[in-house]
This record gives C-alpha cells, structure tokens and sequence, in this order.
C-alpha cells in the first residue's frame, strides 16, 4: 500500500468530510444570504421541468442507494439472508437504472444551460464546475457496472463496504481494504468524495435545504412574527 | 378574539391619472437594482389589459391564491403541501421573465462613439439578461398604457368574465380606467403559504409581509402562489422579493414611498384592527361573492369600548388605538363603505382597498348625455360597466360596487348645493346610509384629502423591544448580507461580512460584452 493510497482512501475521506461539514456550517451561519438553490427557470424554461425531474429522482436515489448499500453491516445482510451476489447484483442494476436518469437529466441540463444565450451569459464558474463534476463522478460511477460485471461474487462491493464503514467509524485501517480494487472504483471513490469538497463552496448547498424543506409538509398554513 | 393592528391603504381610483409617479418613485428607492430591474413593487396598469405580468388575473393560467375544497378547507390553488414540495425542481406554474419583460438598457455610449456614417447613429436596445443588442422590444412594464395596442388583445383582461364585450371595442363605447398595483399585505397570504422554508411571515405589529431574505432558499413556490403576481424573482441574487411597504418610513409614521409622491393624493394610510382569530373562517366562505363581507366581519370597530379594553389588555399600544380610531381606511371601508378589497375571490383577504371610479358618469351626467333617476344617476348608464368593476373589486358582486358609486354622487351633489346654492339639502343624501355631518367629513377625506387625513400612521414602539443605543452608528438598512443591528452578535465564525449592492446602469461584465 503505497503512501498516495493510504493518503487518498485513508486520510482525504476526513478531509473531505470536514470540510463538508464544516464548510456548510461556516456559510450556514456567515452567508445565509448566499444560500439558495439558484434557480435559473425564470430566465429559460427549455427542458428543466424533464431533466431537473430525472436529475434529481436520479440523485435523490443515487445518494440513498449509496448510504444505505454502503453502510448497513454485511452482517445485517447476513442475518437477513441477503446473499452477497444478490445484492450487488441489485445494486447494479438499482444503480444502473437512478445513475441513467441521473445521466439523462443533468445532459438535458448542460445543454440547457450551454444553448441558451441567457443562461450561458449567467452561469457562473462554480455552476458550470458542479454540472461538469456530477457527470464525470456519474460517468465513472456507471462505468463500475462494467467491472462489476465480470465479477459477481459480491467479494469487491463487501470490500468496499467494509472500506467506507471503517472510514465513518474512524478505524484508520480503511484504505487497505481497497488497495486492489479496479482503477475505476478508486476514481469514482474520488470523485465522489471530492464532491463533498465542493459542496459547501458551490450552489450544492441547497441540497441540505431541500431536505429540510420537508419540514414544510406538519407547517401550519400562515407565519406570523411578534416583534423581537 | 385576538387582535391585531395593520397599516392598511386605501387607493380612490377615482382620482388616479395614470402618471406613475407611484411606480418611479418606488423603482428609484427599492429596486434599482441587479436582478430586479425588471421588477415593479408597485406598477400602474391601464384597464382593460392583460396587466403585468401578462394575464396575471387568470388564475386558471397562474394558479395563484387559494381554493376551497369539498371539505370547507382552503388549500392554495397551485396544491397542497405535497404537490408544492413536488414541484420544487422545477415550478410549472411560474412566470417566465418574458411575461414580465425582457429588461433592456440602452447602447447610448454609441451615440457618442459612432464613427462618420451617412444617417443618425441610433441607441439600440440591449438586453440587460445576455448584454446582446436587441432587434425588437417587444413587451415592456406598461405595454398597454393608456390603450395601447388592439382591442383583441387586451381583451383577454379577465374582468370581462361574463361581459358581452365585444360593444367595448367600438371607439364610442370605450372605456378605460387606471389600476396602480402593489403587494396587498394580505390578511391570509398565499405567499406565505406557498413558502416552503418559511422565509416569508407577516409582521403582527403592523401587518406588513415580509421575505427573510437570508432565509429564502429560492424555490419560487410564491412567486406562483401570490396571485397578484407582485412577488418577484431577483434572477441574479437567487432571492424572492416583493414591496416591503416602505416598512422603514412606516415604522417612523411615514406614509410609503408612492404614497407620499401620488400627485392625484389617492392614496391613504391608516390602522384597521382585526380578530385574528376569524380570518380562517372569513377567507373559507363558500359563496367567494360573500367573501368581501366576510373579510369587513373581520374588522373591528375601533371606538367600541369593549375593543378598546379587550385591545389594550393585548397590548395593542394607546397611539395605535387613537389612529385606529381616525383612520381614514377604516372610514372608507366600514363606515363609508366605497372602498373595496382587490380580487377577494383569490381569499387572501387583501389589505390593500380601491375605491371604484366614477368621473365618467359625473362627465356625462354633466353634459346631460345620460338621464338622471330621480337624485341618484342610474349607475347602469356608467361608461365602465359595473360588472367589470365588480369583477374586479368583489368577486362580480354588483350591489355593494352600486351602492359606493351611488355613495360618491351623493356626496358630490350634497356639497355642490352647499357650495354653489349655499343650501345644505339632506334630500340629496336620500338613498345613502349616511347623514350630512358623514358626508362633509367624507368630502373632506376624500375630495380635499389633505396630507394629514389621507395618512394616519403611528409609529412604531421599538423602544418596546429593542435598546436604540445599541443601533448607534450602526450602517442602515441592507440587503440581507451584512451589518448586524451594531450590538455584536456572538457568531460561530466571528463578525458578520458585508456586502453593498451596488446598481450600475449594466452590470460591467454584460457592458463590456455588450460593446463588442
């Protein structure tokens, strides 16, 4: 295992993290006023109402997907007579199926945003930087589909797993977990975890907003502020 | 009963001349800014028109307000909780920017820069969204001012529900009128309840709807929902916003920007005291023609003592009570009854009133065009129907418009016999509610209607809630982004980053794309 592994997969999951979390809070509570999702409907409509849809349906379901295939002990698989083969198998094809929605929103939404004179003359950098990065990341992540299919054991998606659940419970032995996995999955791996770098910099902070927004549906109707 | 005070206003659009100054002045003090040039808190629209946005009326179209359902329940229009949250990746129910107007500047630099060229050089329009010159303007702020345009188009205005109006498109039959528009600081806003982070509330010492703009998150579910359309999307900062109701000169005792600069003095501020507790039942009436008495249901007489006790035991404070008292909103929409709430079919409960206009029948009544009813002009020979004023003004109601305008003559012939014949003739008011005392108060409010009777506004007790020490030397009022109240706030990450917005003609970027 070679430093650069153990730096990437051991030490920048942590990295990452932290500047996820603590970037979000640093602009959370300095720059609330920046925090929005940017919307640009009002400026051209084109195609957002399909591809925003299967983009986020896609990502929504990319990013359970994840959490919960990567992060449920295999023991819970286990002991629910969930065969390994089975579940990556499923993941494939559950992921196959969200990642091409995704695909096909956010390439509905990259030529949106580039066709269009209004919205190319308002994309900032850090929009253009997301979309670009999201599609690389999904490239990669459906790529993996390929690999894992020549290989249906299960014995690569266990090591994964066991890779990121010992990344969240800060065991300090996850990089070598994965030390032998397919070039591809270290690239998605990065990619993805990279995401979370740019997270609280970019517009991807209203993620955290949309889910909170689902506190919306027990609101009663009207607010009303007394005086403070 | 739980009692609230709002500063409500009061629009006689019988004096209005369609200058707007309202609109200019307001533009010059909130929203010369990026990404909301587009945007006019309060605008001034010809009727008949389609409006600005285009037909925001047809709400079949735009889906704003509220519905009631089967159940008695009210749910705004464009759907429940669920469905909003739904539709938050991409709203299908709002307004592209072009049904406002694509905004656009001029190239006036080439007036100046132009080389030797046989004919004029001319200032193209250019597009303040691409920085790319335009070949066309095609849809502007006030498009159909004074009439402009065919009739088939602006015949699309929604207040011609149930209205032959194929007669009005004859030159002899027009008729025309003007609607100055800005947010009603409803008693029931859909805004608010489209709202998805709750970034928008209305303030409950005086009523005003405001968006937190730190805490909107831009998912547009008002802009659709408000079915004046009069919130709008700043396409460059990614917030919501709306007319404020100049809650800084208000809290101060000041009459709002457009207000204070209306010419034709149409304008009028005052405090209506309300039940709270009966605004959900008044907004959920079935028949949407009773909903303008329900809303006037909701308002409390405020020179009844037991108001008066139960007012102060809520702490509503006494300078609050004696505005209430000599409110000229409250006089013209409960005791005078010519003063109506806008559209109360949306069941919003607007705040904001209109006084029907009456010169045409006055002019021909005057040139002897039309017959005279007894002392009462038939109102049926008015050059605006009163169907469309009613569609307007309550929900297709007639009577209650009738009666106002029968209200507004009385009142003219009552003082022209004083002043002319010098005889006070109580014969004339036969037919009103009102006695000749009401009347030359309501003359005085409304035909003379001088600074301090068209604006009875107590200030604000913020020394009730808030120490004006720690505001010394502190910056003003921003645009969300900066300058604590100048105590300094504990904050994670230490003092808070300003940032001024500052409004050039075109942003720099887009100027300098635009020289090409």
């Amino acid at each position: 295992m070679d430093y650069l592994h153990q730096f990437v997969f051991g030490i920048y999951p942590y990295i990452a993290l932290a500047i996820f979390i603590l970037g979000s809070l640093a602009r959370f509570e300095r720059e609330q006023y920046s925090w929005k999702s940017e919307s640009s409907q009002m400026l051209h409509r084109g195609s957002l109402r399909l591809g925003n849809i299967l983009f986020h349906i896609g990502i929504i379901g990319l990013f359970f997907g994840h959490a919960v295939g990567l992060l449920t002990p295999v023991a819970v698989w286990d002991a629910l007579g969930v065969t390994h083969s089975f579940k990556q198998v499923f993941a494939m094809t559950a992921g196959g199926i969200m990642g091409t929605l995704c695909l096909i929103g956010v390439l509905l939404l990259l030529h949106r945003r580039f066709s269009n004179d209004r919205l190319s003359a308002n994309t900032t950098w850090r929009d253009k930087l997301v979309l670009l990065w999201i599609l690389a990341t999904l490239l990669l992540g459906l790529s993996t589909i390929v690999v894992s299919a020549q290989h249906l054991d299960g014995h690569e998606m266990v090591l994964l797993m066991t890779w990121a659940q010992h990344v969240v419970t800060f065991r300090g032995d996850a990089a070598q977990f994965i030390v032998a996995a397919s070039p591809v999955f270290k690239a998605h791996l990065f990619m993805g975890m990279s995401l979370f770098v740019i997270f609280p910099f970019t517009r991807l902070v209203h993620v955290w907003s949309g889910f909170g927004a689902v506190s919306y549906l027990g609101r009663s109707w009207q607010l009303v502020r007394p005086r403070h | 009963m739980k009692i609230r005070a709002q500063i409500g206003m009061v629009l006689n659009l019988d004096k209005c001349i369609g200058c707007h100054t309202c609109s200019v002045t307001c533009k010059n003090v909130w929203t010369s800014r990026d990404g909301v040039e587009y945007a006019w808190f309060n605008n001034v629209e010809t009727k008949p028109g389609i409006g600005y946005p285009k037909e925001w009326e047809n709400q079949e179209k735009w889906q704003g307000g509220w519905v009631r359902k089967p159940n008695g329940k009210l749910e705004p229009r464009q759907g429940g909780r669920l469905k909003i949250l739904a539709n938050i990746f991409a709203n299908p129910n709002l307004p592209s920017i072009d049904e406002y107007y694509e905004p656009f500047t001029y190239d006036y630099e080439h007036l100046q820069n132009a080389p030797e060229m046989q004919t004029p050089p001319t200032a193209r329009p250019v597009s303040v969204l691409t920085g790319k010159k335009m070949d066309k303007i095609e849809w502007g702020p006030n498009w159909e001012d004074d009439l402009g345009g065919e009739f088939s188009k602006r015949a699309k205005d929604a207040l011609f529900e149930g209205i032959q109006k194929e007669m009005y498109s004859a030159f002899e039959n027009t008729f025309m009128m003007y609607l100055p528009r800005l947010c009603e600081h409803c008693l029931n806003p859909a805004c608010v309840a489209s709202c998805p982070s709750g970034s928008i509330y209305k303030r409950e010492d005086d009523g005003i709807v405001l968006i937190d703009q730190d805490k909107c998150r831009g998912w547009r579910m008002c802009v659709s929902g408000c079915p004046y359309k009069k919130i709008y999307y700043n396409w460059t900062t990614g917030k919501a916003e709306k007319c404020i109701f100049c809650y800084p000169r208000i809290e101060a005792g000041q009459p709002t920007v457009c207000s204070e600069t209306c010419v034709g003095r149409i304008r009028y501020l005052g405090v209506l005291l309300y039940d709270a507790d009966k605004i959900e039942a008044a907004a959920s009436v079935e028949d949407p023609k009773s909903l303008y008495e329900a809303q006037l249901g909701v308002f409390l007489d405020p020179n009844a003592p037991e108001i008066i006790a139960e007012a102060r035991k809520q702490g509503i404070p006494e300078a609050w009570l004696t505005a209430a008292q000599k409110s000229p909103v409250y006089k013209m929409a409960m005791e005078w009854k010519v003063a109506f709430p806008l559209h109360p079919e949306y069941r919003t409960l607007p705040m904001v009133w209109y006084i029907p206009p009456l010169s045409p029948i006055q002019s021909a009544l005057e040139n002897g065009l039309i017959g005279e009813n007894g002392i009462i002009p038939d109102v049926k020979d008015l050059r605006i129907p009163i169907k469309y004023l009613a569609n307007l003004l309550t929900a297709g109601k007639e009577e209650p418009v009738v009666k106002a305008l029968e209200t507004m003559v009385a009142m003219r012939r009552y003082m022209r016999s004083k002043s002319v014949d010098k005889v006070t003739n109580p014969a004339t008011l036969k037919g009103t509610h009102l006695s000749g005392p009401q009347v030359e108060e309501m003359y005085q409010v409304m035909a003379i209607a001088n600074y301090e009777d068209r604006f009875v506004i107590p200030s604000s007790h913020k020394e009730m809630v808030e120490n004006t020490f720690d505001d010394k030397a502190s910056c003003g009022f921003t645009f969300g982004n900066g300058c604590s109240g100048g105590t300094s706030e504990p904050s994670l990450f230490g003092k808070k980053k300003a940032s001024p917005i500052v409004f050039h003609d075109m942003r720099r970027d887009r100027k300098a794309n635009a020289g090409e």
